[in-house]
């Protein structure tokens, strides 16, 4: 079934890019879409099986192939109002939608590959379709934050790969030379320590360009700023999520060795560094697309506390990217409508949303509940599980000094926000803003009910599924 | 013999950094690609014939010619001057380089593995941190690509140190040498030359968080 899916969102992707026509462009994105849900239904009803050797439907695979599924249908709904209301040259069009489609099957088959070296293809693929996307607007600022995510992640995909190269001096020593996850973790034992050490530091800071933590954090957000918002939502959900993806599968390993502590150390000290990163940021910014992007740097930190944290937080960190990424995401979508009435980012020259976009306006009070974690948000779950994972492991200090922080942050988000919603701007002449349909906000509410939904009253087998995806995980 | 080839290597790096001209560095540019192309034909004697081909042909077609045709196309056609312009004198470079080798070879007598020739493990891993240090310590973008290229070099070597059990790393080593490469440099000559006029990194600090 992937090799169709791969055939088939190419040959569509290859389509959309000569295509000029819109009536086909759509055509074509509704057989994308139809194919993806294909792939992710099929995936669901063969799951732990193996396909073309390099690709397996585990667990953890399928529901964050269920999140880019999701994510996918208002992403691709939102790009057509985005290139309605400013309207671009065809060709621009079509790379736009051609490296959109490239984009979310690169993602999903990242997800799905069960070998370090074809998550690495897939990785770079994403670089470069991203790029195409975040150069949309072909403008000098445009390409300085595509000049920089493009440098950036060439060189964190080389670090990948020198990680990958040390991993395999590694695995020499236990006599094999299949590096697939499920074969490191049966050799676990027998890996080399050295050079398994070297393998995690590289292939870690590798895959933080895209997971968004420190030290490689910098591309993404110039990158989210940069690109259209649509693409920002994707950029900050479902890519991100590749990110974790490609560390988590190799800390499993690492997880089965006696590294196991030291890795938590590394991770740990890299997450705690991205919530003070992103705390400092979050008091100074005043573009509200980097605010949100250096809100999802503050969400990885945490995500990945809970991973070096063990326990309880292994669980919740899963839960806690698969809700961010719909949370993310709709305030990303919404952004692209808050940008139609005011034509622009700076929180200066934004504000007393709730006269001009009601239903928009609720969707970022919303959805800045939910960002911040305030009950009934779902992520309010995920991250008292991951406060309470750093309380049974004994790191007090670091909680308290994380829960300071994150109250800042929540100060500091709270004060942007309720500018924009409530406070008039100055000088904002109101003569002629677009009336905007809240038909728009329909699929940014429908995100946020979920996120409620899958936090507050999870389905049994959502619960399965990531408590079978940490299985592997010594506790 | 190969030892010898690689100690070369190694010259070139402290060649570059001391060198003044960017067209020297695109030709030592040129020269590594050579030297990878004889480290690849003496190293890798047990993969099969059609992929070591595929492998030489890179080191030789890609490395050595295409890339430093590129770039030096690039360096007429944006008029860049012909300063390599770092932040700090070439004496104190050369130190640091000195000191990366020294520390990576340091490094590497810690290292008890009979798997492994150490030598490719100093020179690769002094390769990358040298062309890590040559993009933070240059101002203009192309002496980035340049630093770049150095590290695709010496990422180069390493995939050499396994490629006889795993041609596939080589391989995939390759895959991304081209890769980035194209994107890198298909960005730069199409784009950047056009729009920043004096291509320099103090240009690219227009995205800010107000």
């Amino acid at each position: 079934m992937i090799g169709i899916y791969l055939i088939g969102s190419v040959s569509i992707a290859i389509g959309l890019f000569f295509c000029k026509n819109k009536n086909i462009s759509f055509g074509l994105l509704g057989l994308f879409l139809v194919l993806q849900w294909i792939l992710t239904t099929y995936g669901i009803s063969n799951i732990r099986s193996t396909d073309l050797g390099y690709f397996t439907y585990d667990p953890l695979a399928i529901l964050l192939l269920i999140t880019i599924s999701i994510i996918a249908v208002p992403a691709l709904f939102h790009s057509h109002i985005y290139l309605n209301d400013q309207p671009a040259p065809p060709s621009t069009r079509a790379i736009y939608y051609g490296a959109i489609v490239l984009l979310i099957s690169a993602i999903s088959a990242g997800y799905l590959a069960n070998h370090i070296a074809v998550t690495w293809i897939f990785t770079e693929i994403t670089t470069l379709s991203a790029s195409a996307l975040i150069y949309h607007h072909r403008n000098k600022l445009a390409l300085e934050g595509t000049w920089k995510y493009v440098f950036i992640c060439a060189i964190s995909i080389t670090f990948v790969f020198i990680g990958i190269l040390f991993l395999s001096l590694s695995l020499e020593h236990a006599g094999s030379d299949d590096l697939t996850f499920a074969n490191l973790v049966a050799n676990s034992a027998k890996l080399n320590p050295f050079w398994l050490k070297l393998a995690f530091l590289f292939i870690f800071t590798g895959f933080t360009a895209k997971l968004g933590l420190v030290p490689m954090f910098t591309a993404g957000i110039d990158a989210k700023d940069k690109a259209p918002a649509p693409v920002g939502a994707l950029l900050s959900s479902v890519l991100m999520n590749l990110g974790f993806v490609g560390i988590f599968r190799f800390y499993i390993v690492v997880a089965n060795t006696p590294l196991h502590h030291w890795a938590n150390l590394v991770i740990g000290i890299a997450a705690i560094l991205s919530v003070f990163v992103s705390t400092v940021y979050m008091i100074k910014v005043k573009n509200i697309k980097r605010m949100l992007a250096y809100s999802g740097i503050e969400h990885m930190g945490l995500v990945m506390l809970g991973v070096a944290a063990g326990g309880v937080g292994y669980y919740a960190a899963i839960l806690h990217i698969i809700l961010h990424a719909f949370v993310k995401s709709s305030l990303f979508f919404q952004f692209t409508q808050l940008y139609r009435v005011f034509q622009n980012k700076s929180i200066y020259h934004v504000g007393n949303y709730f006269k001009y976009n009601t239903a928009g306006a609720m969707v970022l009070l919303l959805g800045f509940i939910s960002a911040t974690a305030m009950p009934p948000s779902g992520l309010f779950v995920s991250e008292f599980m991951i406060f309470r994972s750093l309380f049974e492991a004994h790191q007090i200090f670091i909680l308290i000094v994380v829960l300071l922080l994150l109250t800042m942050i929540i100060w500091a988000f709270g004060k942007n926000i309720f500018k924009i919603l409530f406070i008039p701007a100055v000088d904002f002449d109101d003569s002629n803003v677009p009336k905007i349909s809240p038909w728009e906000s329909l699929s940014q509410f429908a995100l946020l009910a979920l996120a409620v939904y899958l936090g507050l009253n999870p389905p049994t087998d959502f619960v399965n599924l990531i408590k079978e995806s940490i299985m592997l995980l010594p506790n | 013999m190969i030892h010898v080839i690689l100690i070369v290597f190694i010259m070139t790096l402290f060649y570059l950094s001391i060198a003044n001209r960017m067209l020297t560095y695109v030709k030592v540019l040129a020269l590594q690609g050579v030297l990878l192309f004889f480290v690849a034909f003496m190293q890798l004697s047990e993969i099969n014939t059609l992929n070591l081909v595929l492998i030489l042909l890179e080191t030789v077609v890609f490395k050595a010619i295409a890339v430093p045709v590129f770039l030096s196309y690039i360096l007429k056609r944006n008029n860049i001057t012909r300063e390599a312009e770092p932040f700090l004198p070439n004496f104190v470079s050369l130190i640091i380089t000195t000191a990366i080798v020294v520390a990576t070879i340091l490094l590497s007598n810690s290292i008890q593995d009979t798997h492994l020739d150490k030598m490719f493990f100093v020179v690769a891993l002094s390769t990358l941190f040298t062309g890590l240090y040559f993009i933070a310590s240059r101002r203009k973008i192309i002496t980035h690509v340049m630093g770049y290229m150095v590290i695709e070099n010496g990422v180069f070597v390493l995939s050499m140190a396994v490629g006889n059990e795993m041609p596939m790393m080589v391989n995939l080593g390759v895959m991304l040498d081209i890769f980035a490469s194209v994107l890198i440099l298909g960005i730069f000559l199409n784009k950047i030359g056009d729009v920043f006029k004096d291509v320099d990194v103090d240009q690219l600090t227009n995205l800010k968080d107000y």
